[in-house]
């Protein structure tokens, strides 16, 4: 977590640092769990295959957690988000070994609106592919 | 055969309200490996302006997702779920959803239409607490890979 930014001191044009989230196929099955989404291809590999995947997939809703992660690290506990949404442009590939996958997201301070209100344009890659296109927030800072 | 266009506009009623639990919060948190306090800690959601613990921003998708079950089920609606990919995903938020929210999910599907050989389906999930507060509006669109065939 980071300390609370404020809308006066945020800048259009500023860059958020990148931020990696590693994902593995324990953290899919625990994120089936939890969400209720027991798609077969977020856990199993053969099924994965054979309706023309490279292996299992990470969830979609787990890719955006990590980059609403992203967003809420960044502007701290006195922040709100107003709206969230991306586009899924290629699916996070989970290897069946102990490292898994990474998803990087980065981001930037793309406009300063009224009430308070900032909007991020976000970027998040894993191995190099962009899995978000059009990933953007709008948070309303102290 | 491609998703029944003749669906665009219908809305579906609510099921039974969900209520929403710290439990459940901080299993959905862990799940997405986020640590954040507010998800978990009374006394951080209260520092930050919460009355409880508040869940996460994608969240609302665990309770649209139980709700549009019954939408994308029709089978009016010819919806083929094995060839069904997430395209996009949007939300509009009044405020998070906090512990001990008793909400209900209404979806409507707001538009149906071809891009090539997939066919898209855009719903959006109206939830908001039993009182009528609305808290967050879901926009998901579906892409059913070759529907168009």
């Amino acid at each position: 977590m980071s300390d609370q930014v404020s809308y006066d001191e945020v800048e259009t044009g500023a860059q958020i640092p990148a931020a990696s989230y590693p994902v593995t196929r324990l953290s899919l099955v625990r994120y089936c769990g939890a969400s209720g989404d027991f798609n077969v291809i977020h856990w199993n590999e053969r099924i994965a295959r054979s309706v023309g995947l490279p292996n299992v997939i990470a969830h979609g809703m787990f890719t955006m957690a990590q980059a609403g992660r992203f967003v809420t690290d960044w502007a701290g506990p006195g922040a709100r988000v107003v709206e969230f949404g991306v586009r899924f442009s290629a699916p996070v590939v989970v290897p069946d070994d102990e490292t898994g996958a990474a998803i990087t997201v980065s981001g930037e301070v793309t406009e300063k609106l009224d009430d308070h209100r900032v909007v991020l344009a976000l970027t998040a890659r894993s191995a190099d592919t962009k899995v978000l296109t059009r990933a953007r927030a709008v948070v309303r800072l102290p | 055969m491609a998703i029944n266009p003749e669906y665009i506009g219908k809305t579906f009623p609510p099921g039974p309200p969900y209520e929403v639990s710290r439990v459940k919060l901080a299993e959905f948190a862990d799940a997405i490996g986020d640590p954040n306090p507010v998800y978990r800690d009374r006394a951080a959601a209260a520092a930050a302006g919460y009355p409880d613990v508040i869940a996460p921003p994608t969240f609302p998708i665990v309770i649209g997702m139980a709700a549009s079950g019954q939408a994308l089920a029709d089978p009016g609606l010819n919806l083929n779920y094995a060839m069904v990919v997430h395209g996009e995903q949007r939300f509009e938020y009044s405020r998070p959803l906090v512990a001990g929210d008793v909400v209900t999910a209404t979806v409507t599907i707001s538009d149906i239409r071809q891009a090539g050989r997939n066919s898209l389906m855009t719903t959006s999930t109206r939830i908001e607490t039993v009182g009528g507060e609305h808290v967050c509006t879901a926009y998901n669109t579906l892409v059913e890979r070759g529907g168009a065939q």
